[in-house]
């Protein structure tokens, strides 16, 4: 069997789709590491462990979680705001899919068709997908590994993505709670959030609401 | 491959379904594929192809389906609109051409309905511009296409150049050799689509005539069971209907804004699609019980083949037999995905590949020469084309020339 290992990037101009290299999605149960497929409970605390690394941990929340077109979306999002406190994580919504036009304000939002500009922009180093259209996500896990060194999380509600560095499925609240206490045991043996301080934004519909200092 | 796919189970991932075991307004039960498959009854009938595409789709929980005739297509359109009439369906229409009936599947599939039609050779071809649409649109719809020529002059007759044509849509191709295979790969072929990692359509391919028009015995389930529905929700991107959530807005255009999508994005697109296919193979496996089936295939002559080329290839050898000559057979079910490593695992010992196939191209030759090492073991051929039959007789001629043994010349 061959081992394609999806590592962050730079990669390639063109990086393959992981599944076309012979990756196959996890099974119920495992969560995917690089491409080595794993028991969910190793890839918890693995994931735990880089959020807690990364200088600019960043969760990138789509549509599916930032709408509450269902009350388990609430309880699940209410989840994901929960670890963005606990690390502590940016939270820089994906909240559209179309292109951004004239250009994308990369400081407070991401898009599928550019991620890389969000990432840059922001020097994210380690960064989740959550709540984004599983079509919409690899397109843009594609981007990052091509183009940035990110170190990708995907918290999939469906089968998982094998273009990201680290992948869980069939994510729900309770998931992303067991997430949150493995970040919070590795905090009570001792290691530290390398997070560089920042302050989370709250945006209007006409951009960035700056709150006076 | 970090990961092997196992035939253990026999059971998709995601075959559970908020409605299973409910019943629709025709008194059918929601039933998982597996239990429809592998635990249910199955009664044999004698039909043939065009019935058999009709007894699929009463079992299919289908919702729109969008008809044009052409040959040798059309008795199975036609059949699907009398169940409609019999409420198994929720739309059905004749569209205005093979281009506009596509498209109209394509408007269905968008709303998140479960869709599926029919077509043929020139049909296929008009069609065309709409297939890789459905792809990189990542719509489920099925289309099952009984092959016949394509060229002028025209010919009605059995032809399988048209799925040549199909390889590189982004949908997945399945070849049916009989009419079972025909009932099987239209059910299974709507979960497999369906899958949340694969969703990107696929066509059922049969050859038209030997399969639709004949009859043959066919295992069916009972027709108090019916397919999960297809749930929109599960889609990898947001339906383009304005209430369903949790986004109300219409998907772009793909052209409008294209201009303004980076080139990487149109290549990620592309790459995501041709995944989807890739994982496919997961779901298919344990469904179809292998992306190929093989009898004897450790002869070091084998005979690989789709279609109905597998089942005159099967006569072919036994023919052989006879003369004692032994000859191994794969029947490739799965075009698209490819069963790349099963075809190098199940080759690797043979000395000569013969790939007989119903179309002048030889396109399945070229896919295995271009899958194996030391591909001068593959002769592309016996090929027929144009609507001709292949008899076997000519199939064991080629291989007893190639192996330099004796033959009676065939005459036309």
């Amino acid at each position: 069997m061959s081992q394609y290992q999806v590592k962050p990037g730079p990669e390639a101009f063109l990086p393959p789709a992981a599944a076309s290299m012979g990756n196959v999605l996890p099974d119920p149960g495992e969560a995917h590491i690089e491409g080595r497929i794993v028991p969910e409970e190793e890839a918890y605390e693995y994931c735990a462990r880089k959020l807690l690394e990364a200088k600019v941990p960043t969760i990138f929340p789509g549509p599916l979680v930032l709408w509450k077109w269902n009350d388990h979306v609430a309880e699940k999002a209410t989840a994901i705001r929960a670890l963005a406190n606990e690390v502590p994580m940016r939270l820089i919504p994906m909240a559209d899919y179309r292109p951004k036009y004239p250009k994308i304000d990369a400081e407070v939002e991401i898009n599928p068709n550019h991620p890389n500009l969000t990432i840059w922009h922001n020097k994210i180093d380690v960064c989740i997908f959550v709540g984004v259209h599983c079509h919409m996500a690899n397109l843009a896990l594609k981007i990052i590994r091509g183009g940035t060194k990110c170190y990708t999380i995907a918290v999939c509600a469906q089968a998982g993505h094998e273009d990201a560095c680290l992948s869980f499925r069939d994510a729900n609240a309770e998931k992303v709670r067991r997430l949150i206490a493995a970040v919070k045991k590795l905090k009570s043996e001792g290691v530290k959030s390398q997070a560089i301080p920042f302050t989370q934004f709250k945006m209007s519909r006409s951009g960035p609401i700056v709150e006076p200092a | 491959m970090n990961k092997q796919v196992e035939l253990k189970h026999k059971r998709v991932i995601a075959s559970t379904h908020v409605k299973l075991g409910e019943k629709n307004r025709m008194n059918q039960t929601y039933t998982d594929i597996n239990d429809i498959f592998f635990k249910a009854e199955q009664t044999p009938s004698f039909l043939t192809g065009s019935e058999v595409i009709r007894e699929a789709i009463k079992r299919a929980s289908v919702g729109t389906s969008v008809a044009y005739p052409i040959t040798p297509q059309s008795e199975a359109a036609a059949l699907i609109g009398e169940i409609y009439a019999e409420g198994y369906l929720d739309e059905y229409f004749r569209g205005e051409s093979e281009f506009a009936v596509m498209g109209q599947c394509a408007g269905a599939a968008f709303g998140g309905h479960r869709v599926f039609t029919t077509t043929a050779g020139p049909g296929t071809l008009r069609a065309m511009e709409n297939f890789p649409m459905w792809a990189g649109a990542r719509l489920p719809i099925q289309v099952c296409v009984t092959c016949r020529g394509v060229n002028s002059p025209l010919s009605i007759q059995p032809d399988t150049l048209e799925m040549h044509y199909l390889l590189e849509t982004g949908m997945m191709v399945w070849h049916a050799e009989t009419a079972q295979d025909l009932f099987d790969f239209i059910l299974k072929g709507f979960i497999v689509a369906e899958q949340p990692d694969v969703h990107v359509p696929i066509a059922v391919c049969c050859d038209g005539f030997f399969v639709t028009h004949t009859k043959d015995t066919v295992e069916l389930p009972p027709v108090d069971l019916t397919l999960t529905p297809y749930d929109p929700y599960k889609n990898p991107q947001p339906v383009m209907d304005m209430e369903t959530s949790p986004i109300r807005m219409m998907r772009d255009p793909f052209v409008m804004k294209s201009n303004y999508i980076s080139y990487a994005t149109h290549a990620s697109w592309q790459q995501e699609v041709k995944a989807a296919v890739e994982r496919s193979r997961k779901h298919a496996v344990p469904l179809l019980d292998g992306l190929i089936d093989t009898e004897n295939a450790d002869q070091e002559v084998l005979i690989v083949g789709s279609g109905t080329a597998v089942s005159q290839s099967r006569e072919a050898i036994r023919l052989l037999e006879a003369d004692g000559v032994k000859v191994g057979l794969v029947k490739i079910k799965t075009i698209r995905p490819f069963p790349y490593e099963e075809i190098r695992q199940v080759t690797k010992n043979a000395k000569h590949i013969f790939v007989p196939e119903f179309n002048i191209a030889g396109w399945l030759a070229r896919e295995i020469k271009s899958t194996i090492p030391d591909n001068e073991r593959v002769y592309a051929g016996p090929h027929v084309c144009g609507g001709m039959t292949m008899p076997s007789e000519v199939i064991v001629e080629q291989i007893k020339n190639h192996l330099g043994m004796e033959t009676v010349k065939l005459r036309m």
